[in-house]
């Protein structure tokens, strides 16, 4: 067992769990911060990411000790109240069907937006695409989602 | 994923005591590779020791033309290095290409080269500029540490503390990548070193990555994409798989080192 500590959406909270825990295995079934989703388990779809530090992360290919100390927020945590711009995205451009990549589509949106705004690029559609590449939707063929990236970047900056 | 023991290394001493006390322990990076294979209960050590946090590990350096990149950086990081994309912009192309980006702000090169997976982007380039592996013990020239499938010249206990290589004159890595994993199926890198021409190919060769020598000679006497067209490419040596087989391989090998060296800046 190893005791961690993190900050999981602006609140402290602390466990001692076996060492073989998963970051998504421990925010999904100790913390019970269901919206972080378990698609495939193998490292490719993508549903399961949140940030660690800021930075997009797979939470099924890491583990929970290895986040100790850090800063993790899900999609839990995005909102400040109501919704976020691109969960509004999401929404409005009916970016999802069954709605199970959706939160992982919008962990990795906000954090390809942010990187593209620090380094002043401009998130073309193509670019769009090819930062999607860790992201499986197996309903809606991409085209809203990367509608609704489009649509909550620009409501990002604005906002 | 079978149960093991993890410990966070607080230095590289640190690293080399806990891996050395462990039965059977390995190396945690990035884990983008290493976490998947004890997920599908491929690998069960009994330890993971966790090298990410090492403070000195991390980080490029550009000192004239030697460029030195610790171990522990990410993918994300050597791709958006600025002094890196300045002094060889074609090792920062490289890394952006390497996973998703989700996979890049984990995956280290440390990991990577370690690993010597035969399909990995970093052993095409490390090969290609004849790169220095640094480890806690010794320094590997990369012609030495690459020896096959997997499977490289460091010792059980040895951790890669870094890797260094001069800036080519000149040099493009081009993929051709799986279009499911994404992993290359054939990568080339070309440089124009000091030592020559260089082509590394990654993805096809059964032993994993290795130099085109006959495409170097080629290069050496005239450095351009045509220089190529009278190179046969053998498919003895290549691999074979539903994705590809060897002379599909082959095939690509001189297309893509073709794009390399049209591509090169």
């Amino acid at each position: 067992m190893t005791e961690i500590s993190m900050t999981v959406n602006g609140k402290a909270v602390k466990a001692d769990v076996p060492d073989n825990t998963l970051l998504v295995e421990y925010i999904r079934e100790h913390l019970r911060l269901t919206g972080t989703h378990v698609g495939c388990d193998t490292s490719q779809c993508g549903a399961c990411v949140v940030h660690v530090d800021g930075k997009a992360m797979k939470s099924c290919t890491m583990l929970a000790a290895s986040a100790d100390g850090a800063d993790v927020t899900t999609i839990e945590g995005i909102a400040d109240g109501g919704l976020h711009p691109m969960q509004t995205a999401f929404k409005e451009n009916h970016g999802l069907q069954c709605g199970f990549c959706t939160p992982g589509m919008i962990m990795t949106a906000t954090d390809m937006v942010k990187r593209y705004q620090a380094d002043g690029k401009e998130l073309t559609e193509d670019a769009i695409r090819h930062e999607l590449e860790g992201n499986i939707c197996r309903c809606t063929g991409y085209h809203n989602i990367v509608k609704a990236i489009t649509d909550g970047a620009s409501k990002m900056t604005n906002a | 994923m079978y149960e093991t023991k993890y410990h966070k290394a607080s230095s590289v001493a640190d690293a080399v005591s806990l891996i050395g006390e462990s039965d059977d322990g390995k190396l945690l990076s990035g884990g983008q590779t290493l976490l998947p294979t004890m997920k599908a209960r491929l690998a069960a050590p009994s330890d993971l020791v966790d090298i990410s946090g090492i403070a000195n590990m991390h980080g490029i350096k550009v000192s004239g033309s030697t460029v030195t990149i610790g171990a522990a950086t990410t993918h994300a990081e050597v791709a958006r290095n600025a002094d890196l994309q300045a002094a060889c912009g074609s090792v920062a192309c490289l890394a952006a290409g390497i996973g998703d980006a989700a996979v890049r702000h984990l995956g280290t090169i440390g990991g990577s080269v370690a690993n010597n997976d035969p399909a990995a982007d970093y052993p095409a380039a490390l090969l290609a500029l004849g790169a220095t592996i640094t480890t806690n013990t010794r320094e590997i020239a990369a012609g030495d540490f690459f020896v096959g499938l997997f499977e490289t010249a460091l010792s059980d206990d040895e951790v890669i503390v870094s890797v260094s290589f001069d800036a080519p004159s000149k040099a493009a890595y081009a993929k051709f990548p799986n279009p499911a994993s994404r992993y290359a199926m054939v990568g080339v890198f070309a440089a124009q070193t000091a030592n020559g021409a260089r082509v590394a190919v990654t993805g096809a060769g059964s032993d994993g990555v290795y130099r085109q020598s006959d495409m170097e000679a080629a290069l050496d006497s005239d450095w351009a994409a045509s220089a190529l067209a009278g190179v046969q490419v053998g498919s003895e040596g290549l691999l074979s798989d539903m994705h590809a087989d060897a002379v599909y391989r082959a095939n690509l090998v001189k297309v893509m080192a073709g794009r390399a060296v049209a591509g090169c800046a």
